[in-house]
């Protein structure tokens, strides 16, 4: 079956990137621009992971990912933070907010990409 | 039916009590636990105020005048609100000197003037002998009325006069032991009389709680309350003219102010209320309290007086009962026996505690200022060369306090029936209230001499003996009467009663009048002309600044004594015991052994001095002191030299904390500039952590595009082109971004390099409306724009203005709808500047934002739909170009009605001297 990826980005440059790479990957994407349509469309796309911007308008990554972890029926969706600043205190923010992964800009794209698989994989082991 | 016995022996248990609670206060003071060393003490004792002609007399006047009788207590009620101010710099002089009495104050002030001392002494004693002898009057009357019970019979000479006599005669045999025991028990008259002062404050509980329950019985127990007794007052036409707020037609708002007055000066001015206010102050903190304690004292024992005085008309019409008798015949009159022994008790106390405080003050003042400076000078009796002269002091003072005690009687026996009680007692403050002018003027004016004060005083007193004295003489027969009626030798214009032709006043405000401008003018003018001694000198400044100046007071004696020589003489005058242990505690006190050690400095001679001065009076002490040692005078000059020092002295240290005052504020602005520097640090780091942010997202594009470029190679070729593209974006973004931080960098460090020179702005705009017109083509926006015809000059850098209106225009076009998008610029003269705006019919901004968007990095309207575009530095720039141009860049907008960016430059000043104007 295909895994479904949900994009949270604002910028339009990096959305390209990273719609290409999970498409090239076999993955169905779906992109929303801000915290708050991301986790709108979380019921109707239902993705099986999510690719989580820090700096978006609005709900910050943070905010998003605290919110989704409390949603009785998501709270099981792994998260990669994308972040573009590295310091110890912002990872430490990344994991206590939940997510399972975090990827500092500008990140390579083959590690993004193993990340993203093997988190899939453990979840699904199949 | 009283038994003579029962009042005798109620009256003797009364003042037995009051020895009991003396000789206990005098215990404690000794064991150095003091039951008096606290405000209520204080503030009791001040009612010592209140006297037998509060407690009778009041009822008296209001049964005459309504509430005339009030003034009396108003003034002091309003002068307490001075006390801090007044009463506070009195006891701090006072204590800092010894100073023993009022006369002894007085004296102090002006050179230690022994004429001086004398004289208030003088005026003091004669004054408060009639007083005196009312107090008497008013208790042997009130026992012979409670004799006669339950007779209603006041004693009239011809009857009782000879019972009374005796009555009053024991009762003075009491006082004069009471006094001699309690009062002389220390030689040092400037310590204080704990034992007499717990009395009189418990004296001052009994007469308010004696006089209460008067008033309670009479309101309530023969009335039935306030409302009752007012109304039936009312409908009386005899009585209702006393409920008029000025109490009855024979009181003038004239009388009420000037009784107002007198009764300010005399809570001073009287000597026992100086006693008890001053001399025998514990602590100046007492006063706080004091001055609402007090007034609710005089508030207290005023509530009834009204009541029990139309209570007495009701009760008692058409008879000949004397009013001022009506506390005691009023409780007879209903049979209530117990009430009436109380009131007698009440009345006795206000009495005895007047007589016995007032006696104190005086013999203080007959020994220390009157009989010992003369003793002293009578060379005859060779006092000066005698070892032991304290067995004399006590002696004095005891004999005074007999002779005063004894000249009150005989004044009552001669007089005792020619006045009514309420005047006797008004013509004795009349006579105080001459001490205010001298005492008061001394504690704040420097400039008052010793001839001043002597002539004020003796003119204001002869003025009073003129006009209040010679009248009364008169009225009792003593004088003829023609001297009232025509004025001596037939001068109408000297009638002491309407003094050069003064006339519509009652008495007590006609003599205040006249006495008081004698006094205050002669002191004044007599000041003025004529000079101060050097020592006169120091003494007024001591007085007047007694807050400021620190350390020991006293003047600078320049003369040859010795150690030895100082503690003979205070032996001489203290006692050698008590003589010898003053100075071995001195001398512990400065570290020495003994008082062997000591040095006769001025220091020694001055603390001799005071120790004298608390025995015998300041002026007595310093010509004891004189006459020991060889003083070398001090000079005029000298002294100003010394006072020329000590105000070098306070002018460097005004200097000094002035000096603290800066360091303070440049201390306070360090502390300023350091937080802001803080904050400048803080903000630098911001911009820092945000410039990386912002470098950070093109930077992740260029990355991920190139690495998808690279591992897929097998990419078609449109895919390729878009991610070839993405990166060059990405990279224009990028160089961009660096440009304008280094810019911004540039222009804010001041490094930026600028190329002035006359603008036509006209020119400049069209050319950037030019170079945008495509964008705005593009985006189906339509740009208007509204030169005028006439040049629009500037100085200003051709460049820098340009990158602003490119600026403007391109974030003009950004934020327009597209294809109904517009856009207009106008360019205008406004007085010396010149305006551009720029209006567009965009999204607009929120008031919230409109100051942000020239922040760097902030951007406004980060909403999910649009997310800006662009650095966020571009207005911040601009804002900075404008600035250093000398004009101003803002923007107004409303959230969805788009916005105006308007900046304004200076016109070129060449073109504004000449007046271009459109």
């Amino acid at each position: 079956m295909t895994k479904r990826i949900l994009i949270v980005e604002d910028e339009d440059s990096i959305v390209a990137s990273l719609e290409f790479l999970m498409q090239r990957k076999g993955f169905q994407t779906l992109v929303a621009r801000d915290g708050i349509s991301a986790l709108e469309c979380l019921a109707t796309f239902r993705p099986d992971l999510v690719v989580l911007d820090v700096m978006l308008p609005g709900k910050s990554g943070h905010e998003v990912c605290r919110s989704l972890r409390t949603a009785p029926l998501h709270r099981d969706i792994p998260v990669v933070m994308l972040t573009a600043k590295g310091g110890i205190e912002d990872a430490d923010e990344g994991m206590n907010s939940g997510a399972d992964e975090y990827v500092v800009k500008p990140f390579s794209t083959r590690d993004l990409l193993a990340r993203v698989t093997s988190l899939l994989a453990a979840r699904d082991p199949r | 039916m009283f038994k003579g016995w029962v009042i005798a022996v109620a009256s003797l248990a009364y003042i037995g009590l009051l020895f009991a609670i003396a000789y206990y206060a005098d215990r404690r003071a000794d064991q150095g636990r003091s039951i008096i060393a606290n405000p209520y003490f204080y503030s009791l004792s001040l009612a010592v105020y209140a006297t037998a002609w509060t407690f009778y007399g009041s009822v008296g006047r209001a049964a005459s005048d309504g509430v005339g009788f009030l003034p009396i207590y108003l003034g002091p009620t309003l002068m307490i609100v001075l006390w801090w101010f007044v009463v506070r710099k009195m006891i701090r002089i006072t204590k800092l000197n010894r100073i023993t009495s009022l006369a002894d104050f007085i004296s102090s002030r002006y050179g230690k003037s022994a004429l001086l001392g004398g004289l208030v002494t003088v005026i003091a004693v004669v004054g408060i002998l009639p007083y005196i002898s009312l107090q008497l009057k008013a208790i042997s009357t009130s026992f012979q009325i409670l004799l006669q019970y339950p007779e209603m019979v006041i004693p009239r000479k011809s009857s009782a006069v000879a019972a009374m006599q005796d009555t009053a005669f024991f009762i003075t045999l009491l006082l004069v032991f009471f006094t001699v025991i309690f009062g002389t028990r220390h030689l040092d008259a400037a310590e204080r009389h704990e034992g007499m002062v717990a009395a009189i404050a418990f004296e001052s509980l009994v007469k308010l709680v004696s006089f209460t329950v008067v008033g309670l019985f009479v309101t309530f127990g023969v009335f039935n309350g306030f409302g009752d007794l007012f109304s039936r007052a009312q409908a009386d036409a005899l009585i209702a003219p006393l409920l008029s707020p000025f109490g009855g037609p024979a009181v003038s708002y004239a009388n009420w102010a000037w009784l107002t007055v007198l009764s300010m000066l005399a809570i001073i001015f009287l000597p026992r209320q100086f006693q008890v206010a001053v001399i025998e102050n514990v602590d100046e903190k007492h006063l706080r309290k004091a001055v609402w304690l007090f007034p609710a004292y005089m508030l207290a024992i005023n509530i009834f007086v009204l009541p029990i005085a139309l209570g007495g008309l009701l009760s008692l019409p058409h008879t000949n009962i004397d009013a001022d008798t009506f506390v005691l015949i009023l409780p007879m009159a209903f049979k209530h026996e117990g009430v009436a022994l109380f009131a007698f008790v009440g009345g006795l106390s206000a009495a005895t505690g007047m007589v016995i405080f007032e006696t104190i003050a005086l013999s203080t003042m007959v020994c220390n200022d009157l009989v010992m400076p003369l003793l002293l000078r009578l060379k005859a009796l060779r006092l000066a060369e005698r070892s032991d002269l304290s067995w004399l002091l006590l002696m004095i003072r005891r004999a005074a306090i007999v002779i005063i005690l004894f000249l009150g009687y005989i004044y009552y026996l001669v007089a005792g029936e020619a006045y009514a009680l309420v005047s006797i007692g008004l013509v004795s403050f009349a006579a105080v209230a001459q001490f205010a002018p001298v005492a008061l003027g001394g504690m704040y004016w420097k400039g008052g001499t010793r001839e001043g004060a002597l002539t004020g005083l003796l003119a204001g007193f002869v003025v009073w003996g003129y006009t209040l004295v010679l009248p009364a003489l008169a009225k009792s027969g003593w004088l003829p009467n023609e001297l009232i009626e025509y004025g001596p030798f037939g001068m109408t214009l000297l009638k002491p009663v309407e003094l050069f032709g003064l006339s519509g006043l009652d008495q007590i405000t006609h003599a205040m009048i006249w006495s008081m401008i004698a006094n205050i003018g002669c002191y004044v003018g007599v000041s003025l002309f004529s000079r101060q001694s050097a020592f006169e000198h120091s003494q007024a400044t001591m007085f007047v600044e007694v807050f400021t100046q620190t350390g020991e007071p006293g003047h600078v004696w320049r003369g040859r004594v010795s150690a030895s020589a100082l503690q003979t003489l205070l032996g001489r005058f203290l006692g050698p015991a008590r003589a010898a242990e003053l100075f071995s505690t001195y001398a512990r006190d400065r570290g020495l052994a003994s008082a062997d050690e000591l040095n006769a400095d001025a220091m020694l001679v001055q603390f001799a001095e005071r120790q004298l001065a608390g025995a015998i009076g300041a002026a007595s002490a310093r010509t004891m002191v004189a006459t020991i040692m060889q003083e070398e005078p001090l000079g005029i000059d000298e002294v100003m030299n010394i006072i020329d020092e000590t105000s070098q002295v306070i002018a460097y240290s005004h200097r000094l904390e002035t000096q603290q005052q800066e360091l303070q504020q440049v201390t306070n602005s360090l502390q300023a500039a350091n937080r802001r520097l803080q904050e400048v640090d803080r903000m630098k780091d911001d911009f820092i952590s945000t410039v990386t942010h912002e470098l950070r997202t093109p930077l992740t594009s260029i990355r991920a595009c190139s690495e998808i470029l690279a591992d897929n190679p097998d990419l078609d070729l449109h895919e390729r082109q878009r991610f070839l593209v993405l990166i060059i974006k990405e990279s224009e973004r990028l160089t961009r971004l660096i440009n304008q931080v280094l810019d911004l960098a540039k222009l804010e460090s001041g490094l930026a390099e600028w190329h002035n020179e006359a603008l036509d702005l006209r020119e400049v705009v069209n050319e950037a409306i030019n170079a945008t017109t495509p964008l705005f083509n593009g985006r189906g926006i339509t740009l208007d724009m509204h030169l005028p015809d006439a040049a629009m000059t500037v100085q200003g850098d051709r460049d820098r203005i340009m990158q602003v209106l490119l600026n403007l225009l391109s974030n003009a076009a950004k934020f327009c709808a597209t294809a109904a998008g517009e856009v207009e610029v106008r360019l205008i003269l406004e007085g010396s500047n010149v305006r551009v705006s720029i209006s567009d019919n965009g999204i607009g901004i929120d008031s919230a934002d409109q100051e942000l968007i020239f922040e760097k990095f902030r951007q406004a309207g980060d909403t999910p739909k649009a997310k800006p575009q662009g650095t966020g530095l571009g207005l911040p720039i601009c804002r900075q170009i404008i600035g250093h141009l000398g004009g101003r860049l803002w923007v107004e907008s409303r959230l969805g009605y788009g916005s105006v960016f308007s900046f304004v430059l200076p016109v070129n000043p060449a073109d504004a001297e000449t007046g271009i104007s459109p």
